[in-house]
């Protein structure tokens, strides 16, 4: 069992240590530290006692006939929770109050694989479907079902904005008090959409690593007890939502893996747990064993990870942001590291674009595909684009891009050099004279 | 010189609970090597078997991360804020 120390400490074991919550996490075994190994009982915990490495959650997953699991899977609602034998959650989680995300389109762009020289194949995992239009209401969905399960009574984040949306409407759906912190320079789109659920919303004088060392240390105060901050205590099941990409590519594709993935870099979460999420559909047999790269994206503007990539580093030295990409504006990532050993292990790589390139991509996306993406999926598309212009992906394998946010929420990005073509009056003669005819 | 030092939740067991400690020492390595004297094993968890600061712990000096700054040698002014937090959070 666990000892209780302090409050929010636990000490490690040496086994899968007994759980104090019965079955509420599923097939989750433990918490387990990506450093060192060492594990903990499944609790609000995010850093290891020993090495202050990130803890994440270890499984007893289902090993038997594949053929069963995939007809379980497939049986389920159009939602994450069709992996729910997958995911730290309780069997019934789809009957309890939350979002439902997830079952997001996946797009095949013709269009765009032309415009770029693709002749694998291109696809684009369009995040921007879910129900507060971006990939965040998978991670918040996990986190919410922890917090339930642990007795928290106020759901929290550090946000670049489209996560303090995803908490505040999954706590307004669950009943839930919020109070959620983002940097005071956000785009107006991404205010709004935090603020309307009718939960606290702070903003705080500084960057997103402000705003996260703050968060950091409000969770170890009396002011924070009783909170659940998804990304910070809450971190290692919140993680786990991201790995339902990775499913959900798979199923969509036919129960197979693509050849290349281009996955945006914020903190690096998502793209460590989709590789996390290929990983076990494999270990599982739910798809054939094959190689894939992984390839990640970052605005030049905050390219901590993408700098140490190209200099051959293993570690990652923090930068202060300074982008148009807000929502990957994270100049300290935590999980840098593990992203450059996924890249460099799967024969990926990590590339960045600049500010104009990440706007020129989304008008290339929506152009060609009619896919207005924020930011962040101008980024990923921008350095797909450098990738193969570079030669570092090969264009005849079949590639899947992000984008995980609807391009409403950054108008800021392109209403400078996106408007009507012309103002006229109306009438057929005015018409002509503009050329349009 | 003595600073306040904010001892993050996981590493309390050291400071019998305590939120915020005093340390003293004109540099980071000097303020970590008084923690230890007070706090036996504290050291050890932010540090690594080479004596540099483990990768996932960020450390503040007056609001300030030392990785911007000097590391381990960043000068610690008297009546200095240190915060030492877990790195992995966010995203």
């Amino acid at each position: 069992m666990a000892v209780q120390t302090v409050a929010g400490t636990t000490t490690p074991q040496d086994a899968s240590p007994a759980n104090p919550h019965g079955d509420a996490f599923g097939p989750a075994a433990a918490l387990s530290c990506r450093e060192c190994g060492a594990r903990y009982p499944l609790t609000p915990v995010f850093a290891c006692l020993e090495c202050f490495g990130p803890l994440e959650v270890a499984y007893d997953l289902p090993l038997g006939d594949p053929e069963h699991l995939r007809k379980q899977i497939e049986a389920g609602p159009a939602n994450i929770w069709r992996y729910a034998p997958l995911l730290p959650v309780p069997a019934d989680v789809a009957d309890k109050q939350n979002l439902h995300p997830g079952w997001t389109k996946l797009v095949k762009a013709d269009n765009l694989a032309r415009e770029l020289g693709i002749t694998g194949g291109l696809h684009i995992k369009d995040d921007s479907g879910n129900p507060t239009h971006s990939f965040k209401d998978r991670v918040v969905a996990i986190a919410l079902e922890a917090a339930r399960t642990f007795g928290l009574t106020t759901l929290s984040c550090s946000s670049t904005g489209n996560l303090a949306g995803a908490v505040g409407a999954a706590a307004a759906r669950a009943g839930f008090r919020s109070c959620v912190f983002i940097p005071d320079d956000l785009e107006q789109g991404k205010v709004v959409m935090a603020a309307v659920y009718g939960g606290d919303l702070v903003a705080i004088k500084g960057t997103y690593d402000d705003v996260n060392r703050f968060c950091s240390e409000l969770i170890g105060d009396p002011a924070g007890e009783g909170w659940g901050f998804v990304n910070v205590n809450l971190r290692p099941y919140y993680g786990e939502g991201s790995k339902t990409l990775a499913y959900e590519i798979a199923e969509q594709l036919g129960w197979r893996l693509p050849d290349n993935l281009v996955i945006p870099i914020a903190s690096g979460s998502q793209l460590t747990k989709i590789d996390k999420g290929l990983k076990e559909l494999i270990a599982l047999g739910l798809v054939e064993d094959k190689p894939y790269k992984i390839f990640g994206a970052q605005a030049e503007g905050c390219s901590p990870v993408s700098a140490a990539f190209k200099a051959g580093h293993d570690v990652v030295r923090p930068v202060k942001p300074d982008t148009i990409a807000k929502s990957l504006a994270i100049g300290n990532p935590a999980d840098g590291p593990y992203v450059l050993d996924i890249a460099r292990r799967t024969g990926g790589a990590i590339e960045d674009v600049t500010d104009e390139q990440i706007v020129d991509a989304i008008k290339l996306l929506a152009r060609t595909e009619g896919i207005f993406a924020e930011t962040a999926g101008g980024v990923t598309v921008g350095v797909l684009r450098k990738l193969i212009e570079t030669g570092q992906l090969d264009p005849a394998a079949e590639t899947v891009v992000f984008n995980t946010g609807d391009g409403l929420k950054t108008l800021d990005a392109v209403s400078p050099t996106t408007g009507p073509t012309a103002t006229i009056s109306p009438t057929l003669a005015a018409f002509r004279e503009a050329g349009l005819a | 010189m003595s600073a306040s030092v904010r001892i993050p939740t996981i590493l309390r067991t050291y400071t019998g609970g305590q939120a915020e400690v005093s340390a003293d020492g004109g540099t980071l390595a000097e303020v970590i090597e008084s923690l230890e004297k007070n706090h036996t094993g504290i050291s050890a968890r932010v540090l690594d078997d080479s004596g540099k600061l483990r990768r996932f712990v960020n450390v503040y000096v007056n609001d300030d991360d030392v990785r911007f700054s000097e590391g381990l040698a960043t000068a610690v002014p008297d009546g200095a804020s240190v915060s030492i937090i877990p790195a992995v959070a966010g995203g």
